[in-house]
């Protein structure tokens, strides 16, 4: 019960300071401490497949692209003084803009308070009856292919779908001085 | 208690290791090269790698002026982190009393964990941060440079990997390392041990190079390429930090190979001894990995880093694949 509230005392900081870091490397490090954290709670679950998978396709693959990109776009950039001091007197001159903006996520806020409101009301989440499934690799296969094939290919499809808008994507970058002479 | 035990036994150990093969890999390369090698301190120089270290904690902890303060201490603290953890999983021998000096038999493995080679592969992934890390922090073109390629190039070797160990997982039906290790004792027709390195010729060669690639070793040492960029991500550690990555670098090594020896080598089984001294078996057959490691750091030039990158996804990944596939087709159909 201790690791529980150590594991979701972590997750919760890290995750709110994911938002409130000013500087993406930092945030992205907190977001990896925060999916750490989960997977301890899924450990304490019983189902170390799905933590140690937590692991290594959340913290482990996506995460290291996340700081990829945040490295190479981003660069060794802090927000400085100047750069505050600037959006403040952006803000206040033309506080009209930032309306927009702000109202959409006070919304954005207040419905996920609701939402989170909603769920805890509902007391404790009662897990299916087959819950020993989460423990076995070879239940979770079988489950996977069998019970959500559907869902499994549609994904599956998906993530081709978006492999290609990449591709697609990188190659129109690329001008057409390149691609474009030779289609023609 | 005994685990407690056991969990410093290899911590210890894998110190040590790394200064062992400190030794090793400075002796080899003179033998490689006709030179004598470190031979003035201890005898035949073997307390050089002590020297080195009294050397590294006597040296000025230097940070840059510029770099990120927390991440620049934080990145070889990961590394080192890393490196240790995953032996954590890896069985080293069968139940053993060291010739009776224990009085009651104890189990190889620091954490019998039923999904261990998961562990292990997640536990790689993880060991990218401190390189990557690094590179940023240091806030020097050399280190980023060197911190991006070598992430971009554990990434890329990590799929191929994963897929080489995803076939001797098949192959075992287990992920458990205990499980599949236990799989390969026997022998076939009385005298080929039955070792999966037999059965998955190609998995053992894809695994040996994505492991050289994993652990940033010559030739795919692109992190330490000096010629281009000095030292790469470690450019700006000096002092303690800096062993930290040295340290790192060679328990990896050492990781990468007890796995190997585990999946593909038949861990501690072998002829001759009785299983509860399998552990010798298992420290010899991970040498020679380590020797052959080092043979071919002081023998092969470096590759260029596109023809690594090429390497890595045209050739080595869809070997992989097609050895998963042919080796699930095997099992389903034959019943290995």
């Amino acid at each position: 019960m201790l690791l529980f509230y150590l594991f979701a005392l972590v997750a919760v900081v890290a995750s709110l300071l994911v938002v409130a870091q000013r500087n993406p490397v930092y945030s992205v490090l907190l977001l990896i401490a925060s999916f750490g954290a989960l997977s301890g709670l899924y450990v304490l679950l019983d189902a170390p497949f799905v933590a140690v998978t937590q692991i290594i396709v959340y913290a482990g693959a996506i995460m290291v692209l996340f700081l990829f990109v945040v490295m190479l776009l981003n660069a060794p950039h802090e927000d400085t003084e100047e750069d505050i001091e600037r959006l403040r007197t952006l803000t206040g001159s033309s506080a009209r803009l930032t309306a927009g903006p702000m109202v959409f996520g006070a919304v954005l806020a207040a419905a996920f308070a609701v939402e989170l409101l909603w769920a805890l009301s509902r007391g404790p989440l009662s897990i299916s009856p087959g819950s020993e499934a989460g423990a076995s690799v070879a239940q979770i296969g079988r489950v996977l292919f069998t019970e959500y094939k559907f869902a499994f290919e549609v994904t599956s499809i998906l993530i081709l779908v978006a492999m290609l808008g990449a591709v697609v994507l990188a190659q129109r970058e690329r001008g057409p001085s390149t691609r474009r002479a030779g289609d023609e | 208690m005994a685990q407690i035990g056991l969990l410093f036994f290899v911590f210890f150990m894998l110190l040590n290791s790394a200064a062992v093969m400190v030794y090793v890999e400075r002796k080899v390369a003179a033998l490689l090269q006709q030179r004598v090698g470190p031979y003035l301190v201890g005898p035949q120089g073997m307390l050089q790698p002590l020297a080195d270290i009294v050397k590294l904690i006597f040296k000025e902890e230097l940070r840059p002026v510029a770099a990120d303060k927390w991440l620049f201490y934080l990145a070889p603290i990961i590394s080192a982190t890393a490196a240790f953890s995953a032996f954590a999983v890896v069985p080293f021998g069968a139940e053993t009393t060291f010739f009776g000096l224990l009085d009651r038999p104890v189990k190889l493995q620091v954490a019998d964990v039923n999904v261990a080679v998961l562990v292990i592969f997640a536990i790689a992934s993880m060991s990218v941060y401190g390189i990557v890390l690094a590179g940023w922090s240091s806030n020097s073109k050399y280190s980023l440079l060197g911190g991006l390629r070598s992430s971009a190039q554990m990434i890329s070797y990590e799929l191929s990997y994963g897929l080489s160990l995803a076939s001797v997982l098949v192959l075992g039906n287990s992920l458990s390392v205990t499980d599949i290790v236990n799989g390969q004792s026997g022998t076939w027709l009385g005298f080929i041990p039955r070792w999966y390195i037999f059965l998955q010729p190609l998995g053992f060669l894809i695994y040996l190079t994505a492991a050289v690639a994993e652990t940033n070793r010559a030739p795919f040492d692109f992190p330490e390429a000096e010629q281009e960029l000095v030292a790469g991500y470690h450019t700006e550690y000096s002092s303690m930090s800096f062993a930290l990555f040295f340290l790192a670098e060679y328990i990896n090594m050492v990781t990468v190979s007890a796995v190997a020896t585990d999946l593909f080598l038949g861990g501690w089984h072998g002829p001759l001894l009785p299983a509860s001294w399998g552990w010798i078996w298992f420290l010899v057959k991970v040498g020679a990995l380590l020797f052959f490691y080092v043979w071919m750091r002081w023998t092969l030039p470096r590759y260029r880093y596109d023809q690594l990158m090429a390497f890595g996804w045209k050739v080595l990944l869809p070997l992989a694949v097609v050895n998963l596939l042919v080796t699930s087709a095997g099992v389903l159909y034959f019943g290995l």
